[in-house]
């Protein structure tokens, strides 16, 4: 089976039926992806299928054939949110971190508390209270991170 | 307070940027060459005695453990050597361990059948009506008949709170590697030398023979203080019979089955109060569920009996408490351990007290909050570090609580408050006998914190950095932590009891004072070219004056408490019987915050716990089995279902902790839930249970 | 994860028409849409079929549009499709009001109404919707269509009366003409199963129009409420009405709630709809 994980073709020898978390931290060694639950509830599995949020521990692989997947390790380390959840405490014992960070790049730009407090409603968070991911979130889509060569807009 | 370079900075968490980019290594995500799957067979009785086990599968390629191959004692040791590691004759709960599979290939290993029949006993679910007791505790203070004389009216509650779940969103999990006749044991884990002790009592090996390192934990609130020391022994007796790496991960709905909860309580108040709401009697009982083994039952019962009568002064206390055995699952340690349990009690039962006596349920608190100089229950005279007036006055002023008391009455919604205190360290003598050390090591690289505390999410890395370069006067990038590793680092005693800061950080500021003398006006580059590097040890030291008996359960009982007060709005909607929280304030004293953003980190994330506590998780329990243990149907908040959260953070300095600072990860679980009660009682629903679910919300209502 | 994946097997038609076939020849096949029912219990390890047939990528099961009078939903559409359609906005709001309340975003994004309505829960957010829609149920197979009312869809505990080699390719809504209505009562704020779940429609502004009311969690089968409807609309009192739900509906103690409870908030709620409906004369 043919996918395209973080903008790289591969081919993937997996039974059809296996989860797609599987998958992706077995056999091709992002393990960026977490198990929180297998249920769909915890949302630490998140990861994109063509710019949506899905729980990979619901998804056999057969059914992402063809399609543009984007895990943690597909953010380049320097995306907005990266940057915001640590500078601003989005991420504490970090397990959430990578499912949270995932759905929130599926937000699309500048969410309003409310949009983000939807759009999260399926990651589960045990440490923050949310409050911090809420800044890190909203602070991401202004461009207002510390970070170097990130300039501050408006 | 002076303005300092480090501390008192929000800088960046030190594993901050492997946490945002999956580089995190939990320990799932770790490769081991040639390792086993383990699986737990495990008792689906609640109690009676194992007849026959049968293995009916073609056992090619499979480890099989049981207690027979136990070489060391079979027990998980802790404190009393009650609870076996693998159960040999008889099982006292429902998911109780019995033996081990394993095997390289998880097909087969989850298709192996294993049949166990029993012998049946009657099992005992009700701890009122145990006949095995855990521990009991005794305070007293003045005469109870005395103040009961003197009171005006004499006002009765009971309170009940159900078991609560950790729900650390990573489970339990462990890899076992045998090492040269040894072990070492890798895992998400809060305290690495109670693994330590009791993998060498287990397998029967002298100390040096077993590692025990912490893997990047995805959370822990109590949850893996002590329960990983028995998942470790599974794998590790695996390891050491198979020859190879042993892999034990739980899924969610085993770690929800069998491992440790918070204990359910039963408290009762009898209280004499004068007319102008005056404390001047205390009479309390609690009752803890300790499950079917102790574990850290008594230490609960400790903490909880010692907060039970709230941050009140009173002349006259006499509290009662007992933890007893159930054949369910253990209980065991979640942050806040025995205080969130009794000072939902007290809370609630101020709010009784306040309707009794038609006085505003401020102003009740304000007339009886200990001040400076005013003894606790025990004993114990609170010094000029007591803020417990400030945070109430200050979050009364912050919610206009008094107004909307009133402007509220008569609509669906409450407002209420709740006044608490954390004591932090260990109880009593504790700390002496942890005889904590902690190391700052100069080294070619620079200097290296070496402690066995470790980060579980709220911070401890970047918070004991913080310390450590304050007082060497150097970059905090420059600081680096030691991986919590006992081939490295010395026992720094456990990362519970909200002591990681006040306690090991102490400890840490020690070391770094006598390296800085040492160092000189050196750089540690510098100095270590010159002499080569040094390691410096500080062990823990009684702060002079504190006295404690444990005997007569009086004197300090901590160090230093932290103050705080909870105001909740909640709404109440009369169709569904749904209580929704929609404002919560908090004002917490702890002494100093080292990292304001990690600190409100930690008071956002416990109200939140707090709230679940309240309102949303029930562990159902059937014939001593937990029936709804799945994410699904045990629930914790969402991002719904959690009010925007106003946090205020007072400062005010206990003389031995670091900078001033005191603790704070378990205090802001204490707090919600009686304020969530109050509000409801405000509101007209009256509930003395916990969680107020919809379904008791409207038994109350009709 | 309990559950293993060796030994089953999972078969991808390129087709509708093959599919169909594949039901027919190849049975028996438990038809695989969005996998958020289907792979929680092989998660859990209680998922006893073997054999799977993945619909996912077929034409032919996707879409929403209006044909004639009838609004036609394809059995494929996610959560996320209908909250977002404009056709379902206008004419069936309390579709995407259900789609709102399930899971969250990545459910919403994965799952399907066909799979709601195949999986056959009573609990199922989407089926009292259906019901007060009047919906029908377009089933598919080798040997044709048939298409079967809503209403007689369910014949007890998570049993339909679809065959084995029948797949539902769509629903078939008519005009609803009044207002509708949706409530869901559930464990938590999101995330959360229905412990009570309720749609209802009424044409307040035609005197002779009569209220249509279903309910979820209440019964062993999602409930069209026909008597408490009928006396709604003869104009009794609701104090009568509610007497009446309460020998129409059968709830039971569970895991998440009680019976008790779910008596009361169904009279509660039906005490809303009929407050609500009768505020806008």
């Amino acid at each position: 089976m043919r996918l395209t994980v973080n903008r790289k073709a591969v081919t993937v020898r997996a039974h059809p039926l296996t989860r797609l978390l599987d998958v992706l931290r077995e056999e091709c060694g992002l393990t960026g992806t977490k198990e929180g639950c297998g249920e769909g509830e915890c949302g630490a599995c998140t990861v994109l299928v063509d710019g949506e949020a899905v729980n990979s521990c619901l998804v056999p692989v057969a059914q992402v054939q063809g399609t543009r997947i984007t895990t943690i390790e597909g953010l380049g380390g320097k995306h907005p949110l990266q940057r915001t959840f640590v500078e601003h405490g989005g991420a504490q014992c970090g397990i959430c971190t990578p499912g949270m960070i995932m759905a929130a790049a599926a937000l699309g730009p500048r969410p309003s508390l409310d949009a983000i407090r939807l759009g999260l409603a399926g990651n589960l968070c045990r440490c923050t209270g949310y409050a911090a991911i809420y800044r890190s979130v909203r602070l991401a889509s202004r461009g207002r991170s510390k970070g170097k060569g990130q300039r501050a807009k408006a | 307070m002076p303005k300092r370079r480090v501390v008192g900075r929000n800088v960046l968490r030190k594993e901050g940027h492997q946490k945002v980019t999956g580089l995190a290594q939990y320990i799932d995500d770790i490769r081991f060459e040639g390792a086993l799957y383990v699986r737990t067979i495990r008792s689906t009785v609640p109690a009676g005695e194992i007849a026959d086990i049968r293995y009916n599968f073609d056992r090619t390629g499979f480890t099989i453990v049981d207690h027979l191959d136990i070489q060391g004692r079979n027990i998980v040791a802790l404190i009393d050597e009650d609870q076996p590691s693998l159960a040999a004759t008889d099982v006292r709960h429902v998911a109780e361990p019995i033996v081990l599979l394993a095997h390289s290939d998880r097909t087969r290993l989850a298709a192996a059948e294993v049949a166990i029949t029993y012998r049946d006993a009657t099992p005992n679910f009700d701890p009122e009506r145990s006949d095995l007791l855990f521990k009991s505790i005794a305070i007293d203070k003045g005469q109870l008949d005395r103040g009961m004389a003197e009171a005006d009216l004499i006002v009765e509650g009971e309170y009940r709170a159900g078991h609560q779940e950790q729900l650390y969103i990573e489970p339990n999990g462990v890899v076992a590697v045998p090492e040269d006749g040894g072990v070492t044991l890798y895992g998400s884990l809060q305290c690495p030398y109670y693994v330590h002790r009791a993998l060498t009592v287990l397998l029967g090996v002298p100390a040096e023979k077993v590692r025990v390192v912490q893997t990047e934990t995805g959370g822990g609130f109590g949850g893996k203080e002590e329960y990983p020391s028995m998942i470790a022994g599974h794998a590790a007796l695996v390891a050491m019979k198979s020859g190879r790496p042993a892999k034990l991960i739980y899924d969610r709905v085993e770690d929800m089955l069998a491992t440790t909860k918070r204990h359910p309580a039963i408290v009762r108040h009898r209280t004499g109060v004068k007319k102008d709401g005056r404390l001047t009697a205390m009479e309390i009982d609690v009752v803890l569920d300790g499950g079917a083994y102790a574990t850290l039952s008594g230490v609960v019962l400790s903490r909880g009996i010692i907060h039970a009568s709230g941050p009140y002064r009173c002349d006259h206390v006499r509290a009662r408490g007992r933890a007893t055995m159930t054949n369910t699952p253990p209980n065991g340690a979640f942050r806040g351990f025995g205080a969130p349990q009794t000072q939902f009690a007290i809370e609630a039962h101020m709010d009784v007290i306040a309707d009794r006596l038609g006085i505003d349920p401020l102003r009740l608190r304000e007339r009886n909050a200990l001040r400076p100089g005013d003894t606790t229950a025990t004993g114990q005279k609170v010094g000029k570090d007591c803020s417990a007036l400030q945070v109430l006055r200050e979050a009364g002023r912050r919610t206009s609580f008094s107004r909307k008391r009133k402007t509220f009455k008569g609509s669906n919604r409450g407002i209420g408050l709740s006044l608490f205190f954390h004591g932090s360290g260990f109880t009593g003598g504790g700390e002496v006998k942890l005889a904590s050390k902690a190391s700052l090591a100069l080294t070619e690289r620079g200097v290296q914190i070496r402690v066995a505390s470790t980060e579980i999410g709220q911070g401890t890395r970047t918070m004991h950095a913080q310390i450590v370069a304050e007082t060497l006067g150097l970059p905090y990038e420059q600081i680096d932590v030691s991986i919590a590793d006992t081939a490295t680092v010395p026992d720094s005693g456990p990362t519970v009891a909200s002591r990681t800061c006040m306690i090991v950080g102490r400890l840490l500021q020690r070391c770094a004072e006598d390296m800085r003398a040492r160092l000189g006006r050196n750089t540690p580059a510098a100095y270590f070219k010159k002499h080569g590097g040094f390691v410096v040890t500080k062990q823990y030291e009684t702060p002079p004056g504190l006295e404690w008996d444990d005997e007569t359960y009086r004197g300090d009982a901590y160090g230093s408490y932290g103050w705080a007060c909870d105001v909740v709005e909640v709404e109440v909607d009369p169709i569904t019987y749904q209580a929704t929280p929609v404002a919560f304030t908090t004002v917490h004293e702890i002494g100093r915050a080292i990292h304001p953003m990690l600190a409100a980190g930690q008071i956002e994330g416990g109200s939140s716990q707090g709230l679940g506590y309240a309102l949303l998780e029930e562990v159902v329990m059937r014939d001593g089995k937990m029936a709804n243990a799945q994410l699904t149907n045990y629930i914790i908040p969402t991002t719904l279902d959690t009010p925007p959260m106003a946090i205020t953070i007072l400062e005010n300095p206990y003389t031995h902790g670091p900078f001033g600072a005191k603790g704070v990860g378990e205090m802001p679980i204490d707090g919600p839930a009686p304020a969530v009660i109050n509000a409801l009682r405000h509101a007209g629903v009256v509930v003395s249970e916990i969680p107020a679910t919809p379904e008791k919300i409207m038994k109350a209502m009709l | 994860m309990q559950g293993t994946i060796a030994g089953r097997q999972l078969l991808q038609p390129r087709s509708l028409g093959d599919a169909v076939k594949m039901l027919r020849d190849d049975g028996p096949l438990v038809p695989l849409a969005g996998c958020t029912d289907v792979y929680v219990a092989l998660n859990f390890g209680t998922l006893q079929p073997t054999r799977f047939l993945n619909l996912w990528n077929l034409d032919g099961l996707r879409g929403i549009e209006a044909r004639g009078t009838t609004l036609r939903i394809s059995a494929l559409t996610t959560y996320t499709e209908i909250i977002k359609s404009a056709a379902i906005r206008r004419r069936l709001p309390m579709l995407a009001a259900a789609a709102r309340e399930i899971g969250g975003v990545q459910i919403q994004n994965r799952g399907t109404i066909g799979g709601n309505v195949a999986n056959a829960s009573p609990a199922g957010d989407t089926l009292p919707v259906l019901l007060a829609a009047d919906a029908v149920v377009v089933l598919r197979s080798a040997a044709g269509t048939r298409r079967v009312p809503m209403t007689s869809f369910y014949t007890g505990y998570r049993q339909t009366v679809a065959r084995p080699d029948e797949l539902i390719v769509a629903f078939e809504i008519p005009p609803v003409r009044g207002r509708q209505w949706f409530r869901k009562v559930g464990t938590r704020a999101a995330q959360a199963i229905a412990k009570i779940v309720v749609a209802g429609v009424w044409d307040t502004a035609r005197a002779e129009a009569q209220p249509r009311l279903a309910m979820g969690s209440v019964a062993p089968t999602p409930l069209r409420l026909s008597k408490t409807e009928r006396a709604l609309g003869s104009g009794a009192s609701l104090a009568d009405a509610q007497e009446i739900l309460q020998r129409e509906i059968a709830p039971i103690d569970d895991l998440r709630s009680t019976a008790e409870y779910r008596r009361q908030v169904a009279a509660n709620l039906v005490g809303q709809f009929y407050g609500e409906a009768r505020s806008r004369r």
